[in-house]
C-alpha cells in the first residue's frame, strides 16, 4: 500500500525555530489566573474550559497543532495516511513514562478512547466515523475509518483526547476513581496540591519525554472570583499571567500599559470564538428572512469591535473565522446601514411586534454589547425588550427555543466539520441542546453541502463544498454573525515561549522560561 | 434553664425542617439545573450527555423521592454529593468553615468591640465635636456599599502603598510557618474583617450611642446620681449594661447571617470561605451544595438565637427563662 508521509520532522524543528534564538533558562514558578475554579482536574470526565487550561499541563494527547493548525508530534512521533484517506497509522514515541512510572503504550490508547467515549461527549461524536483501532504493538495504533473524514487529524488535541492511564482506570468506576482527585498523566507538570477556593499547584515532571522540558519548576494557579481583583493581582505582582479573559475586557488596554507587560491574542486558532445572536428561525419576525438580514444590517458592529472589545477581534463574514480551515470572504456582505435595515424591515412588513433579546450573561462586557444591540435595533424600528437572566436560566431558555435573539460564542475546533456545520444542520435541530442548531434553520442544501464536505477528498473538492455552503448561509442569516472574538493573554515579558501551538495556554507551559 | 433549652432545640429542629422542604423547591423553581450548566461548560449539549448527568445526579426521579433521599440523608448528617465539585458536601463545607469562621468572628469582634466603644464615646460627649464626628463616620460607614469599600481599600492599601495583599487566605508558595503563619494570615485578614467590621460597628455604635442618652434620661439614673454615685460607676455598672441590651439582640442575629453576609466580601478578597462557595454554588445550580450551605447557616442561626438569649440573662438578671 502507497503511503504519504504527512508533516515530517521538518516543521517540528521549524516551528520553535525562532524561540531557540534565545536559550530557555531552568528554575523559576510561574503563578497564573484560573477561572472559574475548575469542577475537577480529570480531563476525561470534566471538559470546562478551566479544566483544559490546567490539566493540559498534566495530561497529553497524541498530536498538538501549530498556528496554522498543521498537526505536530505530541505522544505520536509521526503518523501516516493510506491513500484511499481510511486508514491512520500512528507511531508513538518511545521511552513515555506516566507521572507514577509506568510506560505508556498504544494500550492506553486504546483504552482512553473506550473511556473517552463513555465520558466525553465531543470525543463520542468525533470517533463516530471510526470503524475499528488497533495496536499491533506496544508504539503503533492503527484507526480504521469508515470513510474517509477529512478533519480526522484534527481531533488529537489534549482536551478533545487526553490520554487516560490504563492501568488506573481500566475495571474502576470512573466516576469515583481516586485518581480523579490527583490525575497521573503524561505531560510536563504533575499534580501536586488543590486547595480548593486558593490555588491549584503544579510541578515538574522531571522524567518528561521531552529533553531538558519542562524549564520552570511549577505553576501556581490562582484562584481568584472577582475580575477587578484579578487585574489588581496582576497589577500588584501577585500573578504573572492573565489567560485570555480573566479580566473584563474594558481593562486590558490599561493593564496593557502596565510596565514589563506583553500581551498577545496567539492561541485560539484551533478554538476560533466566534460571537454571533442567535435568531430564531421557528416563530415570531425572526423567522422572516427579510428581518433578518435587517438585523444583519442594523448593527454597528465595528462599534462593538471598536469600542466594547476595545479593538480586539475581527468582524465576521460569516458562517466559519477566518483562522479556520476551507474559510471564504467570497460571501454577501452586510455592512452598517440602518436606511436598508429600515427598508428591509418594511418590505418584511414588520409591524412593531415584540421582539426579546438575550444578552449573555458572561459579565460586563457582554451586558454592554447586548445594550449597544439593542439601541442599534430600536434605531431601525424594532420594538426590543431585554430579557436578563443568569447562565443556567439563559441555557434552559436557549435549550427551550424560548427566545427571539440571544447572544452566544462558540469554538469552532479549526475544521468546519467539527465546529461550524453543526450549528445549521437539520439533524442537529434537538430540543434540550443549549448549542448546535437551536435557531431552528433547516435547509436540504446545506445538510447534504456539510454531509458531503466531511467525507470529501481531496481538500480543494472539500474548499468547493464549504465555499457554497458559506454563500447559502449568509444569503439565508440563519444566525446574526457579529465578531471573530479575540482574548488576550496578558504576561510579564520575561515569560518566554508560553503560547506556542494553536490551542495556546490549553497545552500546557511545557516550553515556557523565566528570563531572569 | 435545662429545658428552656431542649425546647428551643426542638423548635429548632422543626424550623430547620421546614427551612430545608423551602429551599428545596425554591431551587428548582429557578431555571436551568445542574446536567445543563455542565453539559454547558463540557460545550456538549447531546442528549445522551445531559440524560447521563441527570441519572447520575438522581434529578430524573420525581421531585417528592429527591426530597425525601435529600431529608433522609440529612437526618443522618448526610449532606449529599456536591454535582459539581464530585465530592460529599459536608467535606466542601467543612474545609471552608474556618476560614469563614475566621473572617466574620474577626469582623464580629471588631465591630462590636469598637462599636460599643465609639457609641458610649458619643453618648458621653454628646453634642459636642466628638460626638458629631463619630456619627458621621458611622453614617459613612453604614450607607456605604461594603464592596466599595473593599475595593477602595484594595487601591489604597494595596495598590497605592502596597501595605497589604489584595486577596487570598495566605501567601501562596510561601511555605510559611508558626508565628509567621500566623503573621502571613494575619495580614490576608486585616482587609476583609475591616470590610465588614466597618459595615455593623457603624450599627453598633449608633444603636449604643441612642440606647445610652435614652436610658441616662431614666428615673433609676437620677436616684443612683442622687444617691452621690460617680458619673463613670453611674454610666459603666447602670447605663451602660441597660443600654447594651438592644446591643445584644441586634448582634445575635447578626452573629449568624455574618456567615451568608460575607459572599460579597469573600468574592472581592478571594477569601475561600463559605459566602464564596453558596454564591458559586447558586451560579452553578449545584443544588446539594447549595441546600447544605442553606442547612449550615440556618442551623449556626438558630445556635447564635439561643445563645443570645442567654447572653440576655447574664445581661439583665431580670429576665427570666419562659419556658
Amino acid at each position: 500500500m502507497l503511503k504519504r508521509v504527512l508533516v515530517g520532522l521538518v516543521l517540528v524543528c521549524g516551528a520553535p525555530a525562532a524561540a531557540l534564538a534565545q536559550e530557555p533558562k531552568t528554575g523559576g514558578v510561574i503563578n497564573a489566573v484560573i477561572q472559574p475554579e475548575p469542577p475537577g482536574l480529570m480531563m476525561a470526565m470534566v471538559q470546562n474550559g478551566p479544566t483544559q487550561m490546567v490539566s493540559g499541563n498534566i495530561f497529553e494527547g497524541l498530536l498538538r497543532y501549530s498556528p496554522k493548525l498543521e498537526p505536530l508530534p505530541g505522544l505520536a512521533e509521526s503518523w501516516t495516511v493510506s491513500e484511499d484517506a481510511k486508514t491512520y497509522t500512528f507511531k508513538l514515541k518511545p521511552g513515555v513514562l506516566w507521572h507514577d512510572g509506568k510506560p505508556f503504550t498504544s494500550a492506553d490508547v486504546l483504552f482512553s478512547i473506550e473511556m473517552l467515549k463513555q465520558t466525553h461527549p465531543r470525543a463520542r461524536n468525533n470517533m463516530v466515523q471510526v470503524e475499528k483501532i488497533e495496536a499491533p504493538d506496544d508504539l503503533t495504533v492503527v484507526f480504521t475509518l469508515k470513510q474517509p473524514f477529512g478533519p480526522f487529524l484534527g481531533i488529537f488535541e489534549v482536551g478533545s483526547m487526553p490520554m487516560i492511564p490504563k492501568h488506573l482506570y481500566e475495571g474502576t468506576d470512573f466516576k469515583t476513581n481516586p485518581n480523579n482527585n490527583a490525575p497521573i498523566g503524561t505531560g510536563p507538570f504533575m499534580f501536586k496540591e488543590w486547595q480548593k477556593g486558593s490555588f491549584i499547584h503544579l510541578v515538574k515532571n522531571p522524567s518528561y519525554h521531552e529533553k531538558g522540558m519542562p524549564y520552570i519548576d511549577g505553576i501556581y494557579w490562582q484562584i481568584i472570583p472577582d475580575a477587578a481583583a484579578r487585574s489588581v493581582a496582576y497589577e500588584t505582582g501577585k500573578v504573572d499571567v492573565l489567560p485570555g479573559g480573566s479580566v473584563e475586557n474594558f481593562d486590558v488596554p490599561r493593564i496593557s500599559k502596565l510596565k514589563d507587560t506583553c500581551v498577545t491574542g496567539a492561541g485560539w486558532e484551533f478554538f476560533s470564538p466566534l460571537a454571533w445572536m442567535w435568531l430564531n428561525n421557528r416563530s415570531g419576525p425572526t423567522a422572516n428572512k427579510k428581518i433578518r438580514q435587517a438585523i444583519m444590517y442594523a448593527v454597528d458592529r465595528d462599534f462593538a469591535k471598536d469600542v466594547i472589545w476595545n479593538g480586539l477581534g475581527k468582524i465576521a463574514t460569516g458562517p466559519s473565522a477566518s483562522t479556520i480551515k476551507f474559510y471564504t470572504d467570497d460571501v454577501p456582505k452586510y455592512p452598517f446601514d440602518p436606511a436598508k435595515a429600515k427598508a428591509l424591515l418594511k418590505e418584511a412588513g414588520y409591524n412593531g411586534e415584540k421582539v426579546r433579546l438575550m444578552p449573555l450573561p458572561y459579565g460586563e462586557t457582554w451586558q454592554r454589547w447586548g445594550e449597544a444591540v439593542k439601541q442599534n435595533l430600536i434605531d431601525v424600528g424594532f420594538n426590543i425588550e431585554t430579557v436578563a437572566t443568569d447562565v443556567p436560566g439563559s441555557n434552559q431558555k436557549i435549550g427551550d427555543w424560548d427566545y427571539d435573539i440571544s447572544f452566544t460564542y462558540l469554538y469552532q475546533y479549526g475544521d468546519p466539520a467539527l465546529g461550524v456545520g453543526r450549528n445549521y444542520v437539520s439533524s442537529q435541530i434537538v430540543k434540550g441542546q443549549q448549542f448546535n442548531n437551536v435557531e431552528g434553520y433547516s435547509n436540504p442544501e446545506i445538510d447534504k453541502l456539510f454531509a458531503d464536505g466531511a467525507v470529501a477528498t481531496p481538500d480543494s473538492k472539500r474548499m468547493e463544498l464549504y465555499t457554497k455552503a458559506q454563500k447559502i448561509l449568509v444569503e439565508d442569516v440563519p444566525v446574526a454573525w457579529m465578531l471573530e472574538l479575540q482574548f488576550p493573554t496578558i504576561t510579564r515579558c520575561k515569560i518566554k515561549n508560553l503560547i506556542t501551538t494553536a490551542i495556546g495556554v490549553n497545552d500546557g507551559f511545557r516550553e515556557a522560561w523565566i528570563d531572569k | 434553664m435545662l429545658s428552656f433549652v431542649g425546647q428551643r432545640i426542638v423548635k429548632g429542629v422543626i424550623v430547620l425542617f421546614a427551612i430545608i422542604v423551602l429551599n428545596f423547591f425554591l431551587i428548582r423553581l429557578a431555571p436551568g439545573d445542574p446536567a445543563m450548566v455542565m453539559a454547558g461548560e463540557a460545550g456538549a449539549s447531546d442528549q445522551i450527555f445531559v440524560a447521563q448527568l441527570r441519572e447520575k445526579f438522581g434529578l430524573d426521579r420525581p421531585l417528592p423521592e429527591q426530597l425525601f433521599r435529600y431529608v433522609k440523608g440529612i437526618a443522618s448528617f448526610d449532606l449529599g454529593f456536591s454535582f459539581r465539585q464530585q465530592m460529599p458536601v459536608s467535606k466542601l463545607i467543612l474545609d471552608r468553615l474556618p476560614a469563614t469562621l475566621l473572617l466574620t468572628m474577626t469582623a464580629f469582634a471588631i465591630s462590636l468591640v469598637l462599636g460599643i466603644l465609639f457609641g458610649v464615646l458619643a453618648a458621653r460627649f454628646a453634642g459636642t465635636w466628638a460626638d458629631t464626628a463619630i456619627t458621621v463616620l458611622a453614617l459613612v460607614f453604614y450607607a456605604t456599599p461594603l464592596f466599595w469599600i473593599a475595593l477602595m481599600a484594595i487601591l489604597l492599601f494595596s495598590v497605592t502603598m502596597d501595605w497589604l495583599p489584595s486577596f487570598g487566605y495566605e501567601t501562596i508558595g510561601a511555605g510559611y510557618t508558626g508565628f509567621a503563619h500566623v503573621l502571613d494570615v494575619g495580614a490576608h485578614l486585616i482587609m476583609p474583617a475591616a470590610t465588614i467590621g466597618l459595615f455593623f460597628m457603624a450599627t453598633y455604635t449608633r444603636m449604643t450611642r441612642a440606647s445610652m442618652l435614652e436610658v441616662n434620661r431614666l428615673d433609676f439614673v437620677k436616684t443612683a446620681r442622687a444617691k452621690g454615685l460617680a458619673n463613670n460607676v453611674i454610666q459603666r455598672r447602670h447605663v451602660l449594661r441597660n443600654a447594651l441590651l438592644p446591643v445584644v439582640t441586634l448582634a445575635g442575629v447578626h452573629s449568624g447571617t455574618l456567615i451568608g453576609g460575607a459572599v460579597l466580601t469573600e468574592t472581592v478578597f478571594a477569601w475561600p470561605g463559605i459566602g464564596r462557595l453558596m454564591y458559586e454554588a447558586l451560579l452553578q445550580r449545584d443544588y446539594n451544595l447549595l441546600l447544605g450551605v442553606f442547612v449550615v447557616c440556618s442551623a449556626m442561626v438558630l445556635i447564635f438565637n439561643l445563645v443570645t438569649d442567654l447572653v440576655y440573662r447574664m445581661v439583665d438578671p431580670r429576665i427570666e427563662f419562659a419556658t
